[in-house]
């Protein structure tokens, strides 16, 4: 790896725009996500968090705009390519996407069986492992049906781990936990970071979690990058965005009502029909 | 008006458009099949829920129709002196039509529906997103073996619904209401043609096992993925298989007899 490499950021996005039908997701947005930091993405439900991941991770393609990650350009990649970079990226869905029909054990195996050739003896060992981490060695027979949601997230986070990935990309990861199940995820993604040398993205609206372990915290709203920096940077910042949203503020630069036609307008024509 | 002529032309483009996906998934499921060759332990566990699973209703089925073939057969044939026949006339209808068509429509409400709601709910869920991030392609991964074990067991299941069916209809005729054993078993072999018959219901059935296994696969894998899609992406299934057997039941019998 040269240098260069291995001190640009590990994904680069520049003038990223993306629309779902006439609603434009993002418009224009410039981003650069460190290498062995973890990233928050936070900002209100809606705002495209999680077609961010994908579009990172190249299940969709941007309406203009380039996204590199590792220098790789994901956009231009053919299906070989991109499979090819999937493998050393790692992703936490929302529930954990776990394979309904296995067990926890070949969970975990699934990619290690379909990428590689190695011996079952040698991915008893790698599951086994990657279990160790996770702190579910002893779940390994359970099914999927008898996790904890809390449980089925470290299940998957195990099995994204296990072809040893660059990066990892958390789903909104702390949605629907308990505090005690919020409290290991959370550790769990600081330490596997730290201790597998990862680049990790976390998405979500969980603004205590995320900036405990954020390196850098990304704000998004209306398609934009509204504010950027560290936990502390973003609440002491000016920004009326920043401040609305790191202080749970009902109304603010957010709106609290949906766009729609004048209040007294809209009475008025009810009682005509 | 206008607005009418508009519907209608969205919903014909998105029914042609739909149609193109359906091809799509097909040939793409079908690219997939030679790998599948070399690890065919994932065809053979496909084969017990979609195959085996569904014995017990294929079995009971046939039975019941060889059963009720050999009483309204024997009750037509007796009037003209002919319950010799019986034999010939049960197993005819059994290898050439019933077998091929009744086996692949309880399929469709058995397998078909039941494919359609699993893929449906793992798009759903995200495990089929999973494994596209995990870099594995889903359509060579979970429907190419769900497609394979279509394509097989289907013939296999109308076979034994036939054989099943043809001893319903000797036991209701023979054994219940007297014709001779020999002739009902003599006369069907003298009668029933190896390739005519048997060979062109088997074809059937295996058209039958390919059209149902690609609409269920296709349904569940293009379903909107919401506990209300894949309800109403489950309910597709068994209408279009259904009405797509009986409409090619009638073309490959135009053609074959």
């Amino acid at each position: 790896m040269t240098d260069t490499s291995t001190t640009s950021p590990l994904v680069e996005i520049r003038n990223l725009s993306f629309a779902r039908g006439n609603r434009m997701i993002f418009d224009g947005i410039d981003m650069d996500i460190e290498r062995g930091k973890v990233t928050a993405i936070m900002g209100p439900s809606g705002t495209g968090k999680t077609t961010l991941l994908r579009l990172i991770g190249g299940q969709i393609s941007p309406l203009t705009g380039t996204i590199k990650v590792d220098g790789i350009e994901v956009t231009k990649l053919n299906r070989s390519a991109l499979f090819q970079l999937r493998k050393r990226m790692g992703m936490l869905f929302q529930n954990g996407a776990l394979l309904t029909d296995m067990n926890v054990y070949d969970n975990i195996a699934f990619p290690i069986r379909e990428h590689t050739q190695l011996s079952e003896n040698m991915i008893r060992t790698l599951v086994t492992m990657k279990l160790e981490v996770v702190g579910l060695r002893g779940a390994r027979d359970l099914m999927p049906s008898e996790l904890s949601g809390g449980m089925a997230r470290r299940v998957a986070m195990a099995r994204a781990i296990a072809l040893d990935p660059m990066m990892m990309m958390y789903d909104e990861p702390f949605t629907g936990q308990d505090p005690i199940s919020m409290g290991v995820l959370v550790r769990l993604i600081r330490e596997l970071n730290d201790a597998l040398d990862l680049s990790s993205i976390v998405v979500s609206h969980d603004i205590e979690e995320a900036s405990s372990i954020a390196d850098t915290i990304f704000l998004l709203s209306g398609g934009k990058v509204v504010a950027q920096g560290s936990a502390e940077a973003l609440r002491e910042s000016g920004s009326e965005w920043a401040q609305q949203f790191m202080n749970g503020l009902p109304d603010g630069p957010v709106p609290f009502h949906y766009p729609a036609i004048d209040y007294a307008e809209d009475l008025l024509s009810a009682g005509n029909k | 008006m206008l607005n009418f002529i508009q519907q209608l032309g969205q919903s014909g483009i998105s029914f042609f458009e739909r149609l193109g996906r359906a091809h799509i998934l097909f040939a793409q499921i079908v690219a997939g099949v030679p790998s599948m060759l070399t690890r065919f332990q994932l065809v053979i566990q496909q084969m017990y829920s979609v195959g085996v699973l569904s014995l017990l209703i294929i079995l009971v089925s046939g039975l019941f129709v060889g059963m009720v073939l050999g009483l309204q057969g024997y009750n037509t044939l007796v009037d003209f002196g002919a319950e010799e026949a019986l034999g010939v006339m049960v197993s005819l209808s059994l290898v050439r039509e019933l077998g091929p068509v009744v086996a692949a429509l309880l399929f469709a409400g058995r397998a078909g529906s039941a494919l359609t709601a699993e893929i449906g709910l793992m798009k759903a869920t995200e495990q089929l997103s999973a494994m596209e991030m995990m870099a594995i392609d889903p359509i060579g991964r979970v429907l190419t073996p769900r497609f394979l074990a279509g394509f097989i067991s289907m013939p296999l299941l109308a076979a034994l619904f036939s054989a099943v069916g043809v001893m319903g209809g000797a036991f209701v005729g023979s054994g219940l209401l007297g014709v001779d054993e020999g002739a009902y078993w003599s006369q069907m072999q003298a009668s029933v043609d190896l390739y005519d018959d048997i060979l062109n219901g088997v074809i059937k059935s295996i058209v039958f096992g390919v059209v149902v296994t690609w609409i269920a696969l296709f349904e569940g894998y293009d379903a909107i993925p919401t506990s209300e899609g894949v309800s109403r992406a489950t309910t597709r299934t068994v209408v279009h298989s259904s009405l797509a057997i009986l409409g090619l039941d009638f073309i490959l019998t135009a053609i074959m007899f």
